[in-house]
């Protein structure tokens, strides 16, 4: 009885169309949306802001990325930290060495990223499955190691670059809270778009392809423009996570910080979250960001018994263990039991 | 001249080591469809194990005592990871074995110690001579291993009795459950011949490089040898071995100054996208036909 789908009457084409056609949803995500702008700085503290929120968002909006790609148009990839990479060095040099405006040049190196992944998109044009997934591994190399010896980029193989003071038309962008709502204006205007595109001719394409691409070809899509589009929208979203991430976090460009490792966590955001949800891709982005955070701070509580290497192993050993759990359990990823939860409370309290 | 050639050798012998560790992804994906990324980490907790054990047992002892373990937990994988998700997209397979991958790197790393260890069982790294031309004798050790242990792995899968139920689990699972094949059975045997598999490759890339943790990265090298091999084909890893080995040693040696070196990290990757575009299923993997 609490979540109703009845009683909408949609009169109007407009209605139809609209990106929340059911009156709680868009409830819902108003009230979220007042938490996350109004609540959240009255709520959080600068070390939750800084070093909870800020993570969770981005990675999310990176594992947003990953999904139109491997949940939507259904192509792997194992290398898609190195996008975020690209993305970082990008709007660095376009901000620090160029004076392009910020919020420009955090644009402009999603849009590097985004010409970089159309490149290693090509492959999935003619390999599919298991062989595009490990090939995808060859972007990571590849750009790990172009950013590392491409001396005018970043200055040699153990060069970093640091962010200079964020400015946002006159406002100087230091405190945590700052930080914290540039990086949120991003994730939801992207957000936004990403939801509505999913719904667009593109990502109806993108979902036949993903059920089959041949029969996807027969009926009259592009694989060639599809399959390029999802690698290059994918990539943006993923270069633009990552400058986020290297002006709000990091504070410094470092190769180090978008290696495979993260790679695997961003996969991981988005099987866990949920293929082929945008829910899900925050949901994923939360589980992995705030695991170790709360693993940490979980043996801190029981302190002492670890040493710092044997708690790295643990570490390790929970998060692996988690992985394989959830998988059993949820396989279609927690965005699933979301589904479940509406299920459940269209019917509650009365039995059926 | 001479000097390419050597390098070429040195390549092979090499590449013949990234066979070892491609045929473990071979033959689980053979003959369970998964494609199992926890190989690597597989390697580096039977080299940990051997260490380990080492300080107890002779070698012998020891090498046994790291077989039982392996077939242990294969069994275990079996029944704790993969018999829940039977039937599963293959998708969500994957990832719990990159799962499986962080939960064995942990465990062996908990009990062992993170700290590099040596691996001595007993072979000279010492060049020698042959015809004017240096070759490493641990080196040729290997390639022999490697080889010997192929030409067991192609025996068995083509005319022993369960390897033959094992290429039928590969076909179709539900045919072969109908025929009388137990699939629980058929998948640990599976997974503990990989554990063997993976033991070997422990040894000998462990006395090579040390016992640590970037041994697991080992299998990033092996991947594009699978690729370019074909995920199913046994003597595809061998073959694909050995061409990028010897190839990404030449290319290292002779391309490398030009563009700034390390080009080894990512060459052969480059090499298998190359060949994939002509070749889409490698050079001997199974093609699909699709049909809608």
């Amino acid at each position: 009885m609490i979540y109703r789908e009845c009683g909408v009457f949609k009169a109007t084409y407009g209605a139809d169309m609209a990106i929340f056609p059911i009156p709680l949803d868009r409830w819902g995500i108003i009230l979220i949306l007042i938490v996350a702008f109004i609540g959240m700085p009255f709520l959080a503290s600068d070390y939750w802001l800084s070093s909870i929120l800020i993570p969770f968002l981005v990675f999310s909006l990176a594992a947003l990325g990953l999904n139109f790609l491997t949940g939507y148009a259904g192509q792997l990839s194992l290398g898609h930290a190195a996008f975020m990479a690209v993305g970082a060095y990008a709007s660095l040099i376009l901000y620090g060495r160029y004076e392009v405006p910020l919020l420009l040049s955090l644009l402009g190196g999603g849009l590097v990223a985004a010409a970089v992944g159309t490149v290693f998109g090509i492959p999935s044009l003619r390999i599919k499955g298991f062989y595009l997934a490990v090939s995808t591994l060859a972007a990571q190399f590849i750009i790990e190691w172009g950013l590392t010896h491409w001396k005018w980029i970043s200055g040699g193989v153990f060069g970093t670059v640091d962010t200079p003071p964020m400015e946002v038309f006159g406002w100087l962008i230091d405190t945590p809270l700052k930080k914290y709502y540039l990086v949120l204006c991003f994730v939801v205007l992207l957000t936004t778009f990403g939801k509505n595109l999913v719904r667009s001719q593109v990502g109806r394409a993108w979902m036949a392809i993903r059920d089959m691409d041949v029969a996807a070809e027969i009926i009259g899509i592009s694989l060639f423009r599809h399959k390029l589009l999802a690698f290059a929208v994918s990539s943006f979203y993923a270069g633009v996570a990552g400058g986020l991430i290297t002006f709000t976090y990091y504070g410094a460009a470092n190769i180090e910080a978008f290696n495979l490792m993260v790679s695997f966590h961003l996969l991981g955001m988005v099987i866990i979250g949920g293929m082929g949800s945008i829910l899900g891709s925050f949901f994923g982005g939360g589980f992995i960001t705030l695991l170790p955070i709360f693993i940490n701070q979980f043996a801190r509580t029981f302190g002492a018994v670890f040493k710092t290497d044997l708690l790295a192993c643990m570490e390790l050993i929970i998060f692996g263990g988690l992985i394989i759990f959830f998988l059993i359990v949820e396989p279609f990823g927690l965005a699933r039991l979301w589904l479940t939860l509406k299920e459940k409370l269209r019917l509650w309290p009365f039995p059926y | 001249m001479i000097f390419a050639i050597e390098v070429a050798i040195g390549g092979l012998l090499v590449g013949v080591m990234y066979s070892l560790v491609a045929l473990g992804f071979v033959l689980i994906y053979k003959s369970s469809g998964v494609f199992n990324f926890a190989q690597g980490d597989m390697t580096l907790l039977a080299a940990l194990a051997l260490v380990g054990f080492l300080t107890i047992f002779p070698l012998w002892l020891a090498i046994l005592a790291v077989l039982v373990l392996m077939i242990a937990l294969a069994i275990g994988i079996e029944a704790i990871v993969l018999r829940p998700l039977v039937a599963r997209p293959p998708l969500a397979l994957f990832m719990a074995t990159i799962g499986l991958g962080f939960l064995l790197q942990g465990i062996g790393q908990g009990i062992w110690g993170t700290d590099p260890k040596g691996l001595n069982i007993g072979i000279s790294d010492m060049p020698f001579e042959v015809k004017g031309l240096m070759v490493s004798q641990f080196d040729l050790v290997g390639a022999a291993l490697s080889g010997a242990l192929v030409f067991g792995l192609v025996w068995f899968f083509q005319k022993s009795k369960t390897g033959r139920a094992l290429r039928a689990v590969s076909d179709d699972h539900e045919a072969a459950l109908s025929v009388g094949i137990p699939l629980n059975k058929a998948w640990a045997i599976t997974w503990a011949i990989s554990g063997v598999v993976a033991l070997v490759a422990g040894i000998m890339w462990g006395s090579r490089l040390g016992v640590q943790f970037s041994l697991s990265l080992i299998a990033l090298k092996a991947l594009p040898v699978l690729i370019l091999g074909g995920i199913d084909s046994i003597p595809g890893a061998i073959i694909a071995g050995l061409v990028v080995g010897a190839s990404e040693n030449l290319a290292e040696v002779f391309l490398g100054p030009y563009v700034g070196g390390g080009i080894q990290t990512f060459f052969p990757y480059l090499l298998a996208l190359l060949v994939l575009w002509f070749k889409p299923y490698g050079m001997f993997g199974r093609e699909i036909i699709e049909r809608v």
